[in-house]
């Protein structure tokens, strides 16, 4: 047997062993990337916030101003990047199933674009309170759009639906910057700039209990239709004459990738390759049967999402890079890699 | 009536009549082919008749239950589908893949295979004698192999009907023929119904009971392939003209056909 084999006979250990890991390097990651920052803080102290915050000890001996830059300034801005990155995993490991194509992820088909056009043009209008309302709507648009260029090329294979994507993208992209360009001014401009790019910089808790709540509303109907997607392993005929409604589920899907994308993009921006990435990391360790792929991309992405973002309000303190960049650098080739495993198909 | 039944079936797509009126029956324990030039409206017809893909009109009813009308999980549970060549990316072993069969019996909030899923998964795996290869990676397997899987993977449904559209056309004369054999064999234990398509027509001579001939998506005839394999059918419809021998152990009609003239030397 070649050792591909041999390792594929134990993945249900496997399984197990990577869900606990990545659990608790989970917790292990948000705690440290508290303390990490100018203030000098001890993981101790993070533990005591958190535990008088919850209301579960009356009194706590950290300072007023380390309470604030620990519960007010990290905490969110950190839970928000577990959860958006747990997001876009999910989100692409669904795509990529529901479409056949390994290279689907929200940014590759346009969505985080759309979305991007979607939150900015709300924003603009003055009803910052609906940017995620927008960015789903553009979203929703924007994969509509890419799906229906799909088809105009000649059916669905993963480069038409990427050649539609960046077409897609591109347009909603300029779209965008036409209207920053029209709209803001000097310090705004700049803002909105990085955000475009990919940023958490400034997370305030509203904004981390969007993106949490959306995540638990949106993501166990999501994780539920598991078994589902492995159906489609062999397109769509074969998931519908293994009893699955492909049109149904497909609605569905698309429809919570969209919502979900909005809300993160509404948060993050477009942080790109998070959801293209993650998934076929997964793939490796537990295969492709989603119930237990998803789970397990939801936490690789989470703390992946909570490490880059760390790297990125840290490595030029006090500058903050857009952690978009971070994740393009080690996406991008990760992204050519799977590229040429799936040369054949492409 | 138990069996297959189909009437009146039509497919239109795109404004355009793909299959119409076609009436054919299929009985339990027996192998009915299905066969026809490219561009019948084969593999069209198989997935009407399952509702699969276009919707059909017409009637299709198994053992008495009207197919198109019921419930898809529990048509699932009925009926299984084996395509022509499955193809995937995942990264699934062969008996993840055969798994795959057991989805229509698995509910919602179920997260592991029950002990009943893990056993009809074994009966067929054991069935296409692929247990040797269960913990391999299904990409890694051989067209044949991929194929076997296929058929277990539709054995795992515990299908009473199964469809299979033109299952041997990547595999080698053995595979062809063990395949052939084994719905052969699992037709006559199970009582199973068995529609399957096929391009060779010595192989569909051979080993069904009952052969329906389709043209240009319309039923020519259905019969023993004795009454459909003539001369007179093979030279309207498939082009040909050929000599209808019999096969010396089985007596099976055996389709001899005239070459074209090779150029004088």
């Amino acid at each position: 047997m070649k050792p591909e084999h041999a390792a594929t006979a134990q993945r249900q250990p496997l399984f197990g062993l990577a869900f606990a890991g990545l659990a608790v390097l989970l917790l292990f990651s948000i705690v440290v990337t508290v303390t990490m920052g100018p203030a000098d803080i001890a993981p101790m102290e993070v533990w005591q916030t958190i535990a008088h915050h919850l209301g579960l000890v009356p009194e706590s001996p950290v300072s007023r101003l380390r309470d604030a830059i620990i519960w007010e300034l990290r905490l969110p801005r950190v839970l928000a990047a577990a959860a958006v990155g747990a997001g876009l995993a999910l989100c692409g490991a669904v795509m990529q199933a529901l479409t056949r194509n390994p290279l689907a992820d929200p940014y590759l088909l346009g969505l985080s674009s759309g979305a991007s056009l979607g939150a900015v043009s709300f924003l603009l209008l003055g009803a910052s309170l609906l940017m995620p309302l927008g960015a789903f709507l553009g979203a929703g648009a924007a994969m509509a759009l890419t799906l229906a260029v799909t088809q105009l090329l000649g059916g669905a294979t993963p480069t038409r639906a990427i050649l539609a994507g960046i077409s897609i993208s591109a347009l909603a992209s300029a779209a965008t910057s036409f209207l920053i360009f029209w709209s803001a001014t000097g310090d705004s401009y700049r803002e909105i700039l990085s955000w475009l790019m990919g940023s958490l910089s400034g997370t305030i808790w509203s904004e981390a209990a969007l993106v949490l709540v959306a995540l638990a509303v949106i993501g166990p109907p999501i994780l539920l239709s598991g078994r589902a997607l492995d159906a489609f392993a062999f397109g769509e005929t074969s998931a519908a004459s293994l009893g699955v409604n492909v049109p149904r589920l497909r609605w569905i899907l698309l429809g919570s990738t969209a919502l979900l994308t909005g809300v993160l993009v509404s948060i993050g921006g477009a942080i790109g390759f998070v959801g293209l990435i993650i998934p076929h990391v997964v793939r490796l360790m537990t295969g492709s049967r989603h119930r237990l792929l998803l789970p397990v991309a939801m936490l690789l992405g989470a703390c992946f999402m909570i490490w880059t973002d760390t790297a990125a309000r840290s490595l030029f303190a006090p500058r903050e890079l857009p952690v978009g960049i971070i994740t393009a650098l080690i996406g991008a080739p990760i992204f050519l890699a799977v590229l040429l495993r799936y040369r054949r198909i492409t | 009536m138990s069996g297959l039944l189909v009437s009146a079936l039509g497919v239109t797509l795109a404004g355009k009549r793909i299959v119409s009126e076609i009436a054919l029956t299929a009985a339990p324990g027996q192998l009915t082919g299905l066969i026809g030039p490219n561009g019948a409206g084969k593999s069209t017809l198989m997935r009407a008749l399952l509702g699969l893909g276009p919707i059909g009109d017409g009637t299709v009813t198994f053992h008495g239950e009207n197919l198109l009308s019921m419930p898809s999980r529990q048509r699932a549970r009925t009926a299984a589908f084996v395509e022509q060549s499955g193809q995937t990316d995942a990264r699934l072993t062969a008996r993840e893949v055969v798994t795959l069969g057991r989805i229509p019996f698995q509910s919602l909030w179920q997260s592991m295979p029950s002990p009943e899923d893990l056993a009809q998964v074994d009966a067929a795996l054991d069935a296409v004698d692929m247990q040797a290869f269960a913990a391999r990676l299904y990409h890694t397997l051989s067209g044949g192999e991929q194929q076997r899987i296929q058929i277990a993977r539709a054995l795992a449904q515990q299908p009473r009907l199964l469809v299979l559209d033109e299952p041997t056309s990547h595999l080698d004369v053995h595979a062809q023929l063990a395949m052939l054999a084994l719905l052969q064999r699992r037709a006559r234990k199970t009582g199973a119904t068995v529609l399957i398509a096929l391009h060779d027509l010595n192989l569909a001579a051979s080993f069904c009971d009952s052969l329906v001939l389709l043209h240009q998506g319309r039923l020519v005839t259905q019969g023993t392939p004795a009454e459909v394999l003539t001369p007179a059918l093979l030279r309207d419809i498939y082009s040909v003209s050929a000599t209808l021998l019999l096969h010396p152990t089985s007596g099976r009609p055996l389709i001899a056909y005239d070459l074209p003239e090779s150029p004088s030397q």
